[in-house]
C-alpha cells in the first residue's frame, strides 16, 4: 500500500506539470542533478507518459559543481532521452556581465542569475520549472506554484496571483516569464519517502564516504580548488555526505556513516537540523535569499 | 499518513504566526536553527516570552512591519497526520490572500483575542470560511492569560459566536477552544491554568476525523491530449487530467463537452498502473473506445447527469485585485483549462460579510468586495451550481491586459 499522503502530494504536482504543457508554449526544467531536480524530472516522465517529454532540461553550471554531480547529470539525461542545454557562470564573467566575488565567502552562487536570465532570453523560454519547495526557507513559504517574473526576471510579492483551488493563471505578456514550483508543498521528508518508494538513483555525493575537507567556521566544505583558502581554515578528512546539492564553495557536508535512504533518513530525522542549515549562501542574512530571488534567482 | 490542510486567520494581532510557532514547538517539529532563531529574536525584542512570529514572517516588509502580509505555507507532521498549514495574513486590506490561504483547506482555524471578543474580520473570516466550504472550523479564544484565565469570559465569547453562526444561517461544523499560545494553554498540552475546560485541545481537534466529501456527479477536466505513435504504441490516443468531482469507472458511458459525443471509458491509467476507477484529484489518463472530438479544456461527464451550458452566469465574486471595474468591464473567465472572453453585465448586489446582508445598490466593484454579479460569456461555458458541486462551480476571472487575477467566482444559480 502507498503512502496516502505521497500519493495526493505525486498527483498535485502531475497536475501543475500539465498545466505548463497547457498554457506554455517553451517550458525548461532547471535541472541540476540534485535530488529535488530528481524527483521533479520522475515526476515529469510519470506525466507524460507514454509520450516523450515535452520540455528541454537546462542547467545553469557554475563551474564550481561536484564532478560526481555533473557525471550523474549526463547520465541521466541520456537514459531520459531529453536535450539538455547548459550554459556557463564562467562565460557570464567573460563577457564582463557577471563580476567573480572575492575572500573567503566568495561563491558564484548568486552570479547564476546573470547566466539564467541570459539563457532564458537567449531560448525564448516563457516557464521555467525547478524543484524548489516552500519548506526550505521562510521566503520560499511565501511563494506561488505560478510565479510571474518580469521582464528583468524580478520576483514582487506584491504581484503575487491568487490561486484559489489551486486555479493555476500562467498568462503573461511578451518578455514575462514564470517559474514553476511543482513540488512546492512537498517537504525534505518526503522527497526522500518518495526516492525510496520509487526507488530513483541519486549521485554517490548523497551517501555517506570518506573526504578531504576543510574546517571552517564549525563547517565542514569540500576541499576544493575553488575555495579561496584563509589562515584559520583547517584541514581534515572525514566520513561524510551532503545533504543539499549546490556549488562546492557554500554547501556544508554532514558526518555521516549513512549508506542508504532509509538510513539517510533517519539520520536526518535524528539531527534537528534542516537541510538549508548546511548552505552557506542562504546564511548571509535573514533576507539573503528574498533579496537573491527580487533579482531574479531561481 | 493523511494530508490535512489548515488555515489561520483572524483579527491583526491575535497571534497567529505565534499559535503556528507553538503548534510546532511542542510538536518539537522546530529545527535546532529555528529555536535558536527564536531564541535570539526574542531576547532582541527584550520578551520573557518567546517571539514565534520571526518563524512564519519570511518577507523583510513583514518583519518590519510586524504583521503578515502574504500566505506562508508551514509543514509538519504528528501522530500519523501531514498538516500543510497556510498561515494568512489579518489585515483586512490583506483579505484576498486568505481567501486563497483558505480554499484548499479542510480545517479553517479562526482566532479572538479573549480581551476583544469579536470583530469584524472575525466575521469576514466565518463568512469566507462557509463560502469556501471547509469541512471544520476551530475558534481558538486566544490569549486567556490576559483575562486572568477566566471562565466568565470564555463563555461569553462562546456565546456570541454560537449567535454569529446562526446569523450566518450556513451550518458549519465548529468548535471553540479557550487557549494561550504565548504561554502554551490547550494548544497541544491540556491547560493547568484552565481545569474548568473540559473538551478537546486544538491539537485533538486537529486530529479529529475529516467528513469526506459526498457523492457529487463526475467531471473531468481534460488538460491534454495524447497522442502516441512508436512501435511499443500503436495509435494510442489518452486524454489527461483530473477528476474535478464524483468518479469513473472502466465501461462507464461518458459524454464529453462542449462538442456532446458520447462514448465508453476503456481504459484509466496512471503512469504503467491501469486502474479499475479514478476518484476526485486523481491526475489519470483516460482512453476512450471510438474518436471523438476533445481538446483541452473539454470536459467529460457521467452520461445522465449534465452540467447546464450557459453563456450567461449568475455568479458571486470575491474580488482580489486593486484594478476597480463597472458593468460593461470585458474580462477573461477561466474554468479550469477552459478559457472563454466575458463581461460584466450586471451588478446585483454585495454582501457585507461583517452583518452578512446584502445591499443592493453598487456600481463599483473593488479590492475584497463580494458581489453578486451576472457574466456574459462569448461562448458556453459547463458549470454545476457550486453548493451542489464545489469543484466544477468555481471559476477565475483575468483581466484581459495585464493578465492579472482578478477575483475567484462562484456559481450561484444556472439560467440557460
Amino acid at each position: 500500500m502507498k503512502n496516502q499522503h505521497l500519493y495526493e502530494l505525486e498527483n498535485e504536482s502531475i497536475y501543475i506539470i500539465r498545466e505548463v504543457a497547457g498554457q506554455f508554449k517553451k517550458p525548461v526544467l532547471l535541472f541540476s542533478g540534485g535530488k529535488d531536480s530528481i524527483v521533479l524530472a520522475h515526476l515529469i516522465k510519470k506525466a507524460f507518459y507514454p509520450a516523450r517529454i515535452p520540455f528541454r532540461f537546462l542547467h545553469v553550471d557554475t563551474g564550481h559543481n561536484f564532478s560526481e554531480t555533473i557525471e550523474f547529470r549526463d547520465r541521466f539525461v541520456r537514459e531520459l532521452d531529453v536535450e539538455l542545454i547548459v550554459r556557463y557562470v564562467q562565460d557570464s564573467i567573460d563577457q564582463n556581465k557577471a563580476v567573480e566575488e572575492t575572500g573567503k565567502h566568495a561563491s558564484r552562487n548568486g552570479l547564476q542569475t546573470v547566466t539564467l536570465l541570459d539563457s532564458i532570453e537567449e531560448f525564448g523560454f516563457d516557464a521555467c520549472l525547478g524543484g524548489a519547495r516552500r519548506d526550505e526557507e521562510k521566503s520560499r513559504a511565501k511563494e506561488r506554484i505560478f510565479s510571474v517574473r518580469d521582464d528583468f526576471g524580478q520576483w514582487d510579492y506584491k504581484r503575487q496571483r491568487p490561486e484559489p483551488f489551486q486555479l493555476l493563471n500562467g498568462k503573461i505578456n511578451h518578455g514575462e516569464n514564470v517559474r514553476v514550483f511543482p513540488i512546492s508543498n512537498w517537504t525534505e521528508q518526503d522527497v526522500w519517502s518518495y526516492i525510496l518508494q520509487e526507488n530513483l538513483e541519486l549521485p554517490e555525493i548523497y551517501f555517506a564516504h570518506e573526504r578531504a575537507l576543510i574546517e571552517r567556521d564549525g563547517a565542514l566544505l569540500a576541499h576544493s580548488e575553488f575555495l579561496n583558502s584563509v589562515p584559520t581554515d583547517r584541514k581534515t578528512t572525514a566520513h561524510v555526505r551532503f545533504r543539499t546539492v549546490g556549488d562546492m564553495t557554500c554547501t556544508a557536508a554532514v558526518l555521516s556513516n549513512a549508506s542508504s535512504i532509509e538510513e539517510i533518513m533517519e539520520e536526518n530525522q535524528n539531527s534537528g537540523r534542516s537541510e538549508r542549515g548546511a548552505r552557506i549562501d542562504d546564511k548571509r542574512s535573514e533576507a539573503a535569499l528574498e533579496e537573491r530571488k527580487k533579482g531574479g534567482y531561481f | 499518513m493523511e494530508l490535512v490542510r489548515i488555515s489561520t486567520a483572524g483579527n491583526v494581532d491575535d497571534g497567529k504566526s505565534t499559535l503556528i510557532g507553538r503548534l510546532l514547538y511542542d510538536h518539537g517539529a522546530l529545527t535546532h536553527e529555528q529555536q535558536e532563531l527564536i531564541e535570539r529574536k526574542s531576547r532582541e525584542k527584550g520578551w520573557d516570552d518567546l517571539d514565534f512570529s520571526v518563524l512564519t514572517d519570511g518577507l523583510v516588509a513583514e518583519r518590519e512591519q510586524g504583521i503578515t502580509i502574504d500566505v506562508a505555507h508551514i509543514y509538519f507532521s504528528a501522530d500519523n497526520r501531514k498538516f500543510i498549514v497556510a498561515d494568512s495574513p489579518g489585515h483586512v486590506e490583506y483579505t484576498r490572500n486568505m481567501v486563497t490561504g483558505a480554499s484548499t483547506s479542510d480545517i479553517s482555524i479562526i482566532l479572538v483575542d479573549a480581551r476583544n471578543g469579536l470583530k469584524e474580520q472575525t466575521f469576514r473570516h466565518v463568512y469566507i470560511s462557509a463560502l469556501l466550504k471547509v469541512k471544520a472550523v476551530v475558534f481558538c479564544i486566544n490569549k486567556m492569560d490576559l483575562v486572568g484565565y477566566d471562565e466568565d469570559r470564555y463563555l461569553e465569547i462562546a456565546a456570541s459566536i454560537q449567535r454569529m453562526i446562526e446569523k450566518l444561517g450556513t451550518p458549519i461544523p465548529y468548535s471553540v477552544v479557550p487557549i494561550s499560545s504565548l504561554k502554551g494553554d490547550n494548544v497541544v498540552h491540556r491547560s493547568e491554568n484552565m481545569s474548568w475546560y473540559q473538551g478537546k485541545t486544538l491539537d485533538q481537534l486537529l486530529h479529529s476525523p475529516i467528513e469526506k466529501d459526498r457523492s457529487e456527479a463526475f467531471r473531468f477536466d481534460v488538460q491534454l491530449v495524447q497522442h502516441v505513435q512508436n512501435e511499443e504504441f500503436t495509435d494510442y490516443r489518452a486524454y489527461l487530467g483530473r477528476v474535478v468531482s464524483g468518479k469513473v469507472n472502466v465501461g462507464d458511458r461518458i459524454v464529453a463537452l462542449p462538442s456532446g459525443r458520447k462514448a465508453t471509458v476503456q481504459e484509466i491509467l496512471q503512469f504503467k498502473d491501469k486502474r479499475e476507477k479514478a476518484v476526485k484529484n486523481d491526475c489519470v489518463s483516460i482512453i476512450l473506445d471510438d474518436q471523438i472530438d476533445i481538446s483541452r479544456g473539454a470536459l467529460l461527464t457521467n452520461e445522465n447527469n449534465l452540467p447546464i451550458a450557459q453563456t450567461t452566469l449568475q455568479a458571486k465574486l470575491v474580488w482580489l485585485n486593486e484594478k476597480t471595474i463597472s458593468p460593461g468591464a470585458k474580462l477573461i473567465i477561466k474554468a479550469h483549462s477552459r478559457e472563454v472572453a466575458g463581461k460584466l453585465s450586471q451588478i446585483n448586489g454585495a454582501i457585507d460579510p461583517t452583518t452578512f446582508e446584502i445591499a443592493r445598490e453598487k456600481q463599483l466593484i473593488e479590492l475584497n468586495d463580494i458581489v453578486l454579479v451576472e457574466l456574459k460569456l462569448s461562448q458556453e461555458l459547463f458549470f454545476d451550481n457550486y453548493n451542489e458541486n464545489a469543484g466544477n462551480g468555481v471559476f477565475l476571472v483575468i483581466d484581459t491586459t495585464s493578465n492579472a487575477t482578478l477575483a475567484v467566482g462562484f456559481v450561484t444559480r444556472e439560467t440557460s
